[in-house]
């Protein structure tokens, strides 16, 4: 009597293979999300009880108690016209950058000579630190936002029309000879072809943009600015308000990293519009 | 009228390096509804050949003519398919088989009716709306066919459409591609290094020189059977491709 009414129970116990590993994968991810606040958390905890402890100086490294307490204090209206500064400098660069680039890219592409003449000089761009042209652009198109948007497009564009011009370049040639055989126009070789094949080049061009978008801007309101969170920072580097410095970074790194999700939300959208695994 | 008319076509290739001599007086006619086997050792310039049909690559010297204008590539004459299917991956099939007629500006209800027919005729119905990467090697050389033959192109280039394909699925999608040509009465132009292939599909092999190519035999293959896995399986199909073989290789 034990033993059959015990052996079914003990039967739907037993996991299939299947639901081992799926309990094993989810247990994994679970594991990694929560080490991953662990890390956080610990690296806070010892900065906080550094300090606290007298084992660094606060002045000088600030902590997260002092952090919050600024971001607590700070003119929240102040700190949106901050925030709105930096974020339209870095979108109305990425955008332009990323436009911009693209077409000089689609243009390269089509006229062969063009592309010729202006690879060297496309080539020292690339390699020139678009930083030192600062004074240059500062002079040229006046000190303020306008300066910091041009930086921003200065040091996107060139990587973005050298990794766009490169996919345009790798398209199989198969596929060319194909819509040549069937009388293509170049025009037409462009919108069937290398702009639809190129999709996941250009998406992730946009990623690396988002990143870079950030660098310019951020120097560029180093360089020159009156508003912004680069300003805030170089602002409280000067009068020695550290706290302010780690407070507007910690908003710029929530900033960057919402504007990233952004365009991976968008890369996530176009592979599956586009089929690709 | 023969429906191709190649006559006293040079080809020379001017590269910064070198002159390269690929064809010499080569005329070829085909007519209409003949299945043609270009054969010859590898590097001949068959496929330079093909690239000239299809309008290309403009003669050095001599004529290349379809119903006796000379061909362009925007006439929409010729339909060429290449060693592998470039299917485009981000197209729905429907949508790859359609891809003629939209660059050709041809596409419209009657057009689109006939390139489906031709997909649910030849058992690619139920994969309309599936993506190339769905699709099996030999489903995709299928589907690669009715996209050159969507725009019904006056004469066909098979430029060694099976070699990307496997051993097993080849006999099959060859007996295919074979099967659709005749059915839908197309003029063929096929090249090939293979023999076998060439003597189990073609009405006529034309066996070429080496560099630079012209035209060395010619000959009429009289295996009487419908498909080529029949054809393969004719005593008179080992005479064959021992004649061409010898050929080729002499």
């Amino acid at each position: 009597m034990k033993t059959n009414k015990g052996l079914p129970c003990r039967m739907t116990k037993v996991k299939t293979p299947r639901q081992t590993y799926l309990a094993k994968r989810r247990n994994d991810k679970i594991i990694v999300i929560l080490l991953r606040i662990g890390v956080l958390a610990f690296f806070i905890g010892l900065w906080e009880l550094a300090a606290e402890l007298g084992w660094i100086d606060p002045f000088i490294t600030s902590c997260p108690s002092r952090i919050a307490k600024t971001l607590s204090e700070i003119d929240m209206a102040d700190l949106f016209t901050h925030i709105a500064y930096t974020l339209i400098e870095c979108i109305i660069g990425f955008f332009v950058a990323s436009g911009l680039g693209i077409l000089i890219a689609v243009l390269l592409w089509r006229f062969t000579r063009l592309r010729r003449v202006l690879e060297p000089y496309i080539v020292v761009l690339n390699a020139l630190p678009k930083i030192a042209l600062g004074p240059i652009i500062i002079i040229w198109v006046g000190a303020g936002a306008q300066a910091i948007i041009v930086m921003t497009v200065l040091i996107c564009i060139i990587v973005t029309v050298i990794s766009v011009l490169n996919g345009f370049m790798s398209v199989d040639e198969g596929k060319i000879l194909l819509l040549r055989s069937m009388g293509a126009t170049r025009f037409q070789i462009l919108t069937k072809l290398i702009i639809p094949a190129n999709v996941p080049a250009l998406v992730n061009m946009l990623k690396i943009n988002v990143g870079l978008a950030w660098v310019g801007t951020i120097m560029g309101e180093y360089l020159v600015s009156t508003a912004g969170l680069g300003y805030l920072i170089i602002y409280g580097s000067q009068v020695f308000k550290m706290d302010l410095v780690m407070a507007s970074t910690v908003v710029l790194c929530i900033l960057a990293t919402v504007m990233y999700l952004a365009v991976a939300g968008v890369e996530r959208l176009t592979k599956k519009r586009y089929h690709i695994d | 009228m023969a429906l191709l008319e190649i006559s006293h076509a040079d080809i020379i290739y001017q590269t910064e390096k070198s002159e390269t001599e690929a064809v010499r007086d080569l005329t070829l006619s085909v007519d209409e509804g003949e299945f043609i086997a270009l054969v010859g050792p590898s590097g001949c310039g068959k496929t330079t050949l093909l690239s000239m049909i299809a309008g290309l690559l403009a003669p050095t010297n001599g004529t290349v003519a379809i119903d006796g204008t000379p061909v362009v590539a925007s006439s929409g004459n010729v339909g060429y398919m290449l060693q592998r299917d470039n299917l485009f991956e981000w197209r729905t099939i429907e949508s790859n088989v359609l891809l003629g007629l939209s660059v050709q500006k041809k596409l419209n209800d009657e057009s689109r009716k006939y390139a489906l027919d031709m997909l649910d005729k030849y058992g690619l119905g139920e994969f309309k709306a599936a993506y190339p990467t769905q699709l099996s090697g030999g489903m995709r050389q299928r589907a690669a066919l009715i996209r050159t033959l969507a725009f019904k192109p006056r004469l066909l280039l098979l430029d060694e459409p099976f070699s990307a394909v496997d051993f097993q699925t080849r006999m099959t999608v060859c007996d295919d591609v074979h099967s659709i040509i005749k059915h839908e009465k197309k003029t063929a132009v096929l090249v090939t290094h293979d023999i076998a292939e060439a003597v189990s599909m073609a009405d006529r092999i034309v066996v070429l020189t080496a560099r630079p190519a012209t035209v060395k035999t010619v000959f009429d293959i009289d295996i009487d059977a419908p498909t080529p896995l029949k054809r393969r399986e004719n005593p008179r199909f080992s005479y064959w491709f021992d004649r061409v073989w010898k050929e080729v290789t002499l």
